[in-house]
Parts: C-alpha cells; sequence; structure tokens
C-alpha cells in the first residue's frame, strides 16, 4: 500500500466520524431547536397517565335478579408539591374524617412506593359521594388535591357472600407476577370474583395527557396517539335462585353447616349456603380490612366456606352407594334378606335401631339399617372373587370414587376441597400390611370411619342418584357476558359404574323413607310433603367435635327431578330432627314457591343449634 | 526517575484531559437521572451515583496501573488475553445469569461483570497482533479468513449470549480493514449490508427490497461478470437511498418508508436494464427472468414472515434488535427519548430540572439512554458540546494511531477508534431516533463499571503504547 493511499484513508475514516456525528448534531439540532412538536409551551412538561378504570361485570342470578352491581366512590389524589397550607381540621371537618386522620394520610403518603412529590399520589381512599361532592364545592381553595372516581361493588342482596366472593387491592406479589395489575387496582381475591377476575374485570384503559408545572391539563399527548380506551368487564349470570338462597340462609340462621341444592339434569347450582355467614357489603369500602380482621378471629369461621371446604363424613346416607356396588358387584340382591337384632355382632360389633325384621334392600335403606349394611359391605370387600381385602377395597374405591368422592368435582370456585375415599395404602399405613380385614374397617359400611365429603359432593351423590347413574359437574356461572356457552367440562356427563337399573331400587328405599304408612319404619317422615314426592336418606354423622351432625339428602320429584339438595346441620344430633325438615321446606320453596307448613318453618327458624360444640351426645 | 519523566512528557494530555473531561460530565449525568428529592447527597452510595463514583475510581486506578506497566505485555500477551476472554466468554454462555433475557453477566462476588465488554480489548490487541505481523498483507483469502475470524469469532459468542448489541459492535473493526487495505467497495457494500439487515428486521416489508437489491446484484455479477460495476451501481443505490432516509428523518419529507427503499432500486434496476440492453446479449432476457423470481420471493418471504413463522419466531427476530426490551413498544420508548432530547431546547432546561427522565418516561435513563438527560438538561449546546468532544477524541485517537511507528499500535489504534465510534454513534443516534434501539452504552457516560473500564483500558493502552513509541530507541 502506497503512502498516499495510506495517507487516503486516515482521511477517509476521519471524514466518516466526522461526517456520522455532524448528522447526528444536524438532527439535533432539528429536534431540539427548530422543530416545536418537541416543546410545550411550559418549561417543566411532564405527562400525566389517567388510568380509565373499567366498569366491573355485573352478577345475576338465574332468574335475571341483580345480586351484584357497583357504586361510585372516590379516591383523593395529591400532588405535595402544589399543596398550600390550610386549616388541617377545617379539611378534616370537610372530609368527615378527624384530623388524626388526616396527620397519618400525609405521612404515609411518603412511604408509598414510587413517591414523588411533583406525580398525583392517592392520598384517601373510597370516600363516598356525599362527602366528595361537598369537597369538590371547596376544591378550588386546596390546590394540589383532586378527586378521581373509583368503583367498588354494591351488593343488591345481603346474601350469597361466600360464593360470591369479595375484591380487594392487589397485593405485591400479583403485580410482581402480572403486568396487568398495578398498585391500587382491584382485582377478585375469592368465590366467583376470583375464578372470573379475567371476565369480570373488564380492560383498563389509559388517558396520557400533557400537563404543565402547575398539573393543570393542557390537552393530550400527540393527540391521543397512545391512548386506550376501557373495556367493560362482562357481566355474569348465574344459576343461583337468589329468592331459594335467601331462604337457605334465613333457615340456617343460628346454625352451622351447610345447605348445597343442584339441578340434576344440568348441574346447575341453584343454591349453596354456608353459615355462619357475613354480608357481603362488610368487605366493601374503607372499613372493609377492620371488618375482615373481626370476621376472620370469630371463632365461628363465618369467612370459611362449608359447602365446599368442610370435610364431614357422610354417615347412613352413604348406605345409598354401598347398596348400589352391592347390587352391581352381585353380592346382595334386592330381595335378600338379613335380620337385624339391634345390631351387629361380629368383631367390636356396630348397634342398630329398633325395627322389624328380616328386611330386603329397600326395606334397609328406608329404615337406615346398620346390620343390613355391614352384612354388605363386608360380603363386597370379602367377595373371594377378588382375592383379598385389598382388592376388594379397591374395587369399592373404584365404584365410589365414579359418585364423585375422593377428589375435586370442578366447580368454578377456588379452593375447592376433594374429600377422602380411604385407600388400601392409607391402611397399610394407618395398621400394617396384611393387619387389617373388612371387619377392621366395618364403619365404612355406615359411612363413618376415615370416609370424608364436602357438602357439595353430598349434594353431587343425591343429584346423580336422582339421575340414575350420572352427573354434570356442578357450576354456577351459566353465561358470560353475550356468549351463552361456558366451560365444555360443564357439559359433559360423568357416568358412574353402577348400571341404571339397580338405582330404581336405592330411590324405592328412599322414597319409603320419606313417604311410607305412619308406622312403615320411614326415618325422614318429617320431610313428607303431600303433592311433591320427595326420595330423601337421613344420615347422623358422629364426630369428634361433639354431637352428632345431623345430615339429610334428598331429591324430588321422583319421576322428574328438579332438584337435589345436601342438608348438614354441624353437632344438631338425628338427620331426621334438622336436617331433613330444612331440605323438606328448601324443595317445597324452590317447587311450589310457598310453605305450606308454617309451623314447620317456625320450628327451623326458632332453633339454636350454635351452643352444642363440644358437648357430647 | 527518568523513564517516568519520560512518561509523562510523551503522554499525550489533550486525551487524558478530554476522557477525565467526559467521564466526570458522564458521573453528573447520571446524578442528575437518577437524582430525586429524597437522596440527594451526592456520596449516597446505595444509588447509582454513589456506586458510579466508586467505578470511576477504579477506572482512574485502571489507568494509572496501565501508564506504569510495561508497554510490551500488551502486544506479548495479545493471544494469551484473547484465549482468557474466549474461555470467559464461553463461561457466561454457561453460568452466566440472565438480564434482560440475554446472558451476558457473570456474577462476581457481590457484582456483575460483562465479558462481553472487555472482550473488545482483547479482540483488537489480538487482531492487531495478527495483522502487523512483519509479513502480513491482507490481499489473499486466507488473510481475510485468519483475521476475519480473530475480529468477529468473538462477535459470534456474544450473539449466542442473545446479545446483539454487543456482537454487532465488532462489525464496525471493518474500519481495520479498510484501513489495512480492504478495497474501499468492500467497506462500502459491508455499511450497505449492516444497514440493509438491520433496516430489513426492524421493518419486515423491506425484505422485499434487500431482495430484489441482492438478485439484481447476482444478475449483474454473474451475467455480467463486472463486480466493480455493481459496486458502483449499489453505491449510486445506496446514496439515493441514504439521501432520502435521512432527509426524511431529518426535514421530515412525507415519504412513506417503503418508497426509500423501492425508489433507488427502480433507480438501479433501471441503469441495469440500461447497461444491459448495451451489452446486446440475452441479458434482457435474464433480467426479466430475475426480475420476476425475485417478485415472487419478496412477496413470499412477507408471507413466510406473517403466516409460517408463529409468533415466538418473529418475536425472537425482533428480540435480536432489542425491540422486546421495550416494554411498551418500539414507537413509544424512542418518541419519549426524542421528547426528552427536544424539550431541552437550545439551552437545555438547566442542571437537575429535567422532568421527561426524571419520572421514568425514558426507560434505562442512565444507562443506554443516558443521552436523553444530557439533550433535556443541558439543550442543544450541551449536547453539542458533549459530541464535539467524542469527535476531538475520536480524530485526536486517529492521528495518535496513524503517528505510530510499530504496526501493532497503529492497527490496535484504529480498532479502538471503530469501536468507540460505534458505540457513539449508535447510542446517540438511537436516542435521537436515527437508528433502531440496540443496547449498548454510551462509553464513559452511561452507569455501569464494565463498560467504563473497559472504554478506560482501550484508550489507556493505546496512550501507553503512544508513549512508548520511541521506547525501541532508549
Amino acid at each position: 500500500m502506497s503512502l498516499k493511499l495510506q495517507t487516503d484513508r486516515h482521511f477517509v475514516v476521519s471524514g466518516i466520524v466526522v461526517l456520522v456525528l455532524l448528522t447526528i448534531v444536524i438532527k439535533l439540532f432539528y429536534i431540539q431547536v427548530i422543530d416545536s412538536r418537541y416543546k410545550f409551551s411550559a418549561q417543566n412538561n411532564v405527562l400525566r397517565y389517567v388510568t380509565q378504570y373499567p366498569v366491573r361485570g355485573l352478577i345475576y342470578d338465574r332468574n335475571g335478579k341483580l345480586l351484584v352491581s357497583n357504586k361510585v366512590v372516590y379516591d383523593l389524589l395529591v400532588v405535595k408539591r402544589l399543596v398550600k397550607s390550610f386549616d388541617t381540621t377545617e379539611f378534616a371537618n370537610l372530609l368527615d374524617i378527624s384530623t388524626d386522620q388526616v396527620r397519618e394520610a400525609f405521612t404515609s403518603l411518603k412511604k408509598q412506593r414510587g413517591y414523588s412529590s411533583r406525580k398525583a399520589m392517592v392520598l384517601l381512599k373510597q370516600l363516598p359521594v356525599d362527602v366528595c361532592n361537598r369537597f369538590r364545592e371547596q376544591l378550588f381553595r386546596y390546590p394540589g388535591f383532586e378527586l378521581q372516581p373509583r368503583t367498588v361493588r354494591k351488593y343488591e342482596r345481603h346474601i350469597a357472600a361466600h360464593m360470591l366472593g369479595y375484591v380487594g387491592e392487589v397485593d405485591e406479589n400479583t403485580i410482581n407476577n402480572n403486568s396487568y395489575y398495578q398498585l391500587g387496582d382491584y382485582i377478585g381475591i375469592s368465590g366467583l370474583e376470583k375464578t372470573y377476575e379475567k371476565e369480570l374485570r373488564g380492560k383498563k384503559g389509559v388517558n396520557i395527557y400533557m400537563v404543565d408545572v402547575h398539573n393543570r391539563i393542557k390537552g393530550p399527548y400527540e393527540n391521543g396517539k397512545f391512548d386506550s380506551v376501557a373495556v367493560e368487564g362482562k357481566n355474569l349470570e348465574t344459576t343461583i335462585d337468589a329468592d331459594l338462597q335467601e331462604y337457605g340462609e334465613k333457615l340456617m340462621v343460628n346454625k352451622i353447616g351447610s345447605i348445597v341444592a343442584i339441578d340434576p339434569k344440568t348441574g346447575e347450582v341453584l343454591a349453596m349456603v354456608t353459615s355462619p355467614s357475613y354480608d357481603p357489603s362488610l368487605l366493601v369500602g374503607r372499613e372493609r380490612a377492620q371488618n375482615f380482621m373481626q370476621l376472620q378471629t370469630d371463632s365461628l369461621k363465618p369467612i370459611f366456606n362449608r359447602s365446599i371446604m368442610a370435610l364431614y363424613p357422610p354417615g347412613s346416607t352413604f348406605k345409598v352407594v354401598n347398596a348400589l356396588i352391592g347390587l352391581q358387584e352381585g353380592i346382595v340382591h334386592p330381595y335378600t334378606q338379613y335380620s337385624c337384632a339391634g345390631g351387629y355382632t361380629v368383631g367390636r360389633g356396630v348397634g342398630c335401631h329398633i325395627h322389624r325384621s328380616p328386611i330386603n334392600l329397600t326395606e334397609a335403606i328406608e329404615m337406615s339399617c346398620n346390620t343390613y349394611f355391614c352384612h354388605v359391605f363386608r360380603n363386597i370387600i370379602d367377595n373371594p372373587e377378588y382375592g383379598s381385602v385389598e382388592e376388594g377395597l379397591n374395587v369399592w374405591r373404584k365404584h365410589v370414587e365414579s359418585f364423585g368422592y375422593g377428589h375435586k368435582l370442578g366447580i368454578d370456585l377456588p379452593n375447592e376441597l376433594g374429600g377422602i375415599v380411604p385407600s388400601t395404602s392409607f391402611y397399610d399405613k394407618y395398621f400394617r400390611k396384611g393387619g387389617w380385614s373388612s371387619l377392621t374397617i366395618i364403619s365404612l359400611a355406615i359411612g363413618q370411619g376415615e370416609l370424608s365429603a364436602t357438602p357439595l359432593q353430598m349434594a353431587n351423590l343425591v343429584s346423580t342418584i336422582a339421575n340414575r347413574g350420572y352427573y354434570l359437574t356442578p357450576h354456577i356461572v351459566k353465561s358470560i357476558g353475550d356468549s351463552l356457552s361456558i366451560d365444555e367440562k360443564f357439559s359433559q356427563m360423568h357416568r358412574t359404574t353402577i348400571d341404571s337399573v339397580w338405582y330404581n331400587y336405592v330411590i324405592e328405599g328412599m322414597d319409603m323413607a320419606v313417604n311410607c304408612e305412619p308406622g312403615g319404619g320411614g326415618t325422614a317422615r318429617i320431610a313428607a310433603l303431600p303433592n311433591i314426592r320427595i326420595c330423601g336418606k337421613t344420615g347422623t354423622s358422629q364426630n369428634p367435635h361433639g354431637k352428632d351432625h345431623s345430615v339429610f339428602f334428598a331429591f324430588a320429584p321422583k319421576d322428574d327431578p328438579k332438584i337435589a339438595i345436601s342438608v348438614y346441620v354441624e353437632n344438631a344430633g338425628f338427620g331426621a330432627t334438622w336436617a331433613a325438615p330444612i331440605a323438606s321446606l328448601m324443595i317445597e320453596k324452590y317447587l311450589t314457591d310457598s310453605i305450606s307448613r308454617p309451623y314447620l318453618e317456625n320450628y327451623i327458624l326458632q332453633a339454636n343449634l350454635l351452643n352444642r360444640r363440644g358437648k357430647t351426645k | 526517575m527518568e523513564r517516568r519523566s519520560k512518561l509523562l512528557s510523551n503522554l499525550d494530555w489533550t486525551t487524558v484531559f478530554i476522557y477525565i473531561l467526559l467521564v466526570l460530565m458522564g458521573w453528573l449525568n447520571i446524578y442528575a437521572a437518577v437524582y430525586s428529592d429524597e437522596h440527594s447527597s451526592i456520596f449516597d452510595f446505595s444509588q447509582r451515583y454513589g456506586k458510579q463514583l466508586i467505578w470511576i475510581g477504579f477506572a482512574f486506578l485502571l489507568a494509572i496501573i496501565v501508564l506504569f506497566s510495561d508497554a510490551r505485555i500488551y502486544s506479548g500477551f495479545a493471544y494469551v488475553f484473547y484465549i482468557l476472554i474466549i474461555l470467559a466468554l464461553f463461561a457466561t454462555l454457561m453460568f452466566g445469569k440472565v438480564v434482560n433475557a440475554s446472558k451476558s453477566w457473570i456474577q462476581v462476588g457481590s457484582f456483575a461483570i460483562q465479558p462481553a465488554e472487555f472482550a473488545k480489548i482483547a479482540t483488537i490487541l489480538a487482531l492487531a497482533k495478527v495483522m502487523g505481523r512483519y509479513n502480513f498483507k491482507l490481499n489473499s483469502f486466507k488473510s481475510y479468513v485468519v483475521a476475519g475470524f480473530i475480529a468477529f469469532f468473538p462477535a459470534l459468542i456474544i450473539l449466542m449470549q442473545n446479545d446483539m448489541g454487543s456482537a454487532l459492535v465488532f462489525g464496525s473493526l471493518i474500519i481495520v480493514f479498510f484501513r489495512e487495505g480492504l478495497p474501499g467497495w468492500l467497506l462500502a457494500f459491508f455499511a450497505f449490508l449492516v444497514m440493509l439487515f438491520i433496516f430489513t428486521l426492524v421493518f419486515s416489508t423491506s425484505a422485499i427490497m434487500v431482495t430484489l437489491l441482492l438478485l439484481a446484484g447476482i444478475v449483474f455479477v454473474v451475467i455480467g461478470g463486472k463486480l466493480k460495476a455493481y459496486a458502483r451501481l449499489l453505491g449510486i443505490v445506496l446514496g439515493v437511498g441514504v439521501v432520502l432516509y435521512f432527509g426524511s428523518q431529518i426535514f421530515s419529507w412525507k415519504i412513506p418508508f417503503n418508497y426509500i427503499f423501492i425508489i433507488p432500486i427502480l433507480v438501479g434496476v433501471l441503469a441495469a436494464l440500461i447497461k444491459a440492453i448495451a451489452s446486446r446479449s440475452r441479458i434482457v432476457f435474464y433480467s426479466a427472468l430475475f426480475l420476476l423470481v425475485s417478485v415472487g420471493l419478496s412477496l413470499s418471504t412477507d408471507y413466510v414472515f406473517e403466516h409460517v413463522l408463529d409468533v415466538h419466531h418473529q418475536k425472537r427476530i425482533n428480540d435480536l434488535l432489542g425491540i422486546e426490551s421495550d416494554p411498551l413498544g418500539w414507537g413509544y420508548n424512542v418518541n419519549q427519548s426524542k421528547i426528552a432530547i427536544g424539550s431541552g431546547g437550545f439551552l437545555g432546561k438547566g442542571y437537575l430540572q429535567g422532568t421527561q427522565t426524571k419520572f421514568n418516561f425514558v426507560p434505562e435513563q442512565s444507562t443506554d439512554f443516558i443521552f436523553c438527560t444530557v439533550g433535556e438538561e443541558w439543550g442543544f449546546i450541551g449536547s453539542f458540546v458533549v459530541i464535539l468532544l467524542f469527535a476531538i477524541l475520536l480524530l485526536r485517537l486517529l492521528k495518535i494511531a496513524e503517528r505510530q511507528r510499530e504496526t501493532f499500535s497503529r492497527i490496535y489504534g484504529y480498532g479502538v477508534v471503530s469501536i468507540m465510534f460505534f458505540h457513539v454513534a449508535i447510542n446517540i443516534g438511537m436516542t435521537i431516533g436515527l437508528v433502531p434501539v440496540i443496547g449498548i452504552p454510551l462509553p464513559f457516560f452511561s452507569y455501569g463499571g464494565s463498560s467504563l473500564w473497559s472504554f478506560t483500558l482501550m484508550v489507556f493502552i493505546l496512550l501507553k503504547l503512544d508513549s512508548d513509541r520511541y521506547g525501541a530507541l532508549g
């Protein structure tokens, strides 16, 4: 390479450097000096992001009655550096709060995440409308303050708190994991509000404004090029019958327990009562935190959703399942008779009440005979066809699970529990391998022992029986927004492992339990209605917490089932005493929309069964 | 004692002065970018400006160590440094931690180091060593392969770390090749390829245009056998394109973006056709055929991008250019950055008075977008001074490189200039919307130890070599 070329190249490289940097300087001169687009009138331009909060979707019951709507409240925002000194007392009076609260609000203001004295920060949250109207008139005297509308939940009827759930501010964890949420946003925390958060919340919008040094809006930024419109949340139509729900909650006042009612044909949940309950509007507004604390520390656990989270032994109601398994496996025939002389006497023995003897399968269900089902159960487990007790239990367990036991049903509510169906490995661990027999686990025959299920699973079980062998996953939402379709899993038929012909014998027994002649031995005659044929089964579930739980499940009418219901009343005694009349009243209310037995209603309404916990029978 | 006084008298004090000036200005701007009413103490080491102060202290220490080191180690150990840094890059690839989707940081104790920053020094040292060999000439295929490998192999590993910005930096070493004998038209062609590559990825529609141009080139070279003629043609196309592009960028001509590609290509194709007819062969036929094929291909390119590639592939392509690290979309960020700089006006809003940068409107405001603070608070005057200082520094370094007696030192000097120039031009260019957003720091200004130390080492090694240029004599 010649020396000249070398000098040339030095020159070319220098030229490139100068040219490129010159281009940058020209461009800089253009955007900084010539082009006025980037310079606004005032010296300190800041963009203001005003979030447009969408209205959360409404929730309706199955008949179009409004359950949950929204109301407007205001957050008080403040730009600290614009605030002039003011009379704290007057300010506090205007806002209907104490001067201490004002001072406290200002101290905690600075601790907020991303605090800046130039940005509008939230000073006070969720001020009621009337206060804000008063304050707005005086707003001109308080530079730097402004009101931002927010919507919070409003409950048209004070029912179904557990099922509806509540809405609250997002926590830090959610903000970090989900870019949609920002500090101060609301989110569904439990119940339907949580399950359907995405549908209910809609989509936030943002308006970007240019503001001057006095925080006055000068106009939309870039003519709204980067703005977005808020999209309203979708409405939910639920399967709940608000009147039935309300009636159920009324009946359960002063009782602990749960009622779940399902339309067996569709799996739609008609009512889901948990008692004790609370008024959902307690968890809205400025007193929310305080009320929540109070509910949380209540010894009766009103926040606990018993319908889907409480695990109870099914008790005698479970005899119908053992009867069906026995029939399917061929170890018992509808006319097989066993005699009962006050109990099953093998091993430790299982007692029974006094009734006529011998009896067949239908009668055994009608009279809830323990002895009969001990025979049936042992014959299932010890059936020589299976070869071993373990295999026998496996067969039994497979049948039981096909009724929706031992796993979550998949209802559209958060935190559902799945219950327990004991397995061979469980007993191997509990006793030892080979250390147990059908006699050891005999309490399963009458729905006691290690077996447990939620009230929802119980309602689903009786719904399965009403359908003669199948169920649809219980669900609470019927439609979302304009679309009529919901998750496909709610229209899938789950068949049990029992042939449908066997159900009629069991249903016959449940019919007789309610509708037999006086003196016929039926355990639930108190539930009978003159014009509607109810089929039901009582249960008295022993538990370690005190007096037995009163259990009853039923469906009606017998030939065209429209409602399947399970009732649990904790520590209340016999199933027939409390649970059966409650179920009967609920069925009558739903099917006829009237009550023909005011004496029965009064008997339930006046009962206070709260303080029976811990007392033994 | 004599040696020290020689060092001090031979040292290029102009460069040292500009260096110190830039570092201090950088620090003041980081302070301004992070500044808030709560943390106003300058020596708050929990804040970025506090930490940067520590990095600066270390940088000065490094500079002094380099100045008092033996100049021969840089040429003597060039390959050792190179191999070590290659190993470090591989180690990062395997054990590094992921920041912003790229795995380019390695954790050492309580702080993280980015080996890619130091790979630049090692690479130019090794490149200088290879090209500075007594009988090395850039005139054979083999010589290009060897030098090319040394220069671009680290870039490949860095690319695997998913750090497109740092990898692209190595492309600037083409300037070194140019200085050492690469034909000029190849430099132009390279620049052209780089620009088109970037634009194609950013604007998918223009993939069409690239295909067209490349095919026109094949037609011309293969059929016409005239490589130089094509390069000349490409020069025309590129020239028209550049004029249109920067014209539309600077003076807001209302030219739809695609036309910036279409117009020069049409001009080029027209010229090619005239040439083809003039040479009276089957060229016209082939040209027509190739045009047809190229149009078909370009349409399918668009189709493939939109329909065949699924979203995460498209995203990955966008990722390559750092578009994804921009949480609210590409247009938004550049717009914010331009507003911050543009709102500075002629004189600026005054130190610590910037509002745009303070309220986090501009992302990465203390690292990649630090120039926004300069533009907003110091205005055009301040921006101009900063760019002027960089220009003086770069030209000064070029001058230093040229006055070296050792080829090694000269090539090293050119390497330093290439890399620093690329960083400055791309970084400032992206903040004002001249080039796509490529996440590379502004030398001496951006927050972070690795970048500051690497540029300090780069410059002071050159100054050391320079002060020692008569060393061989005495």
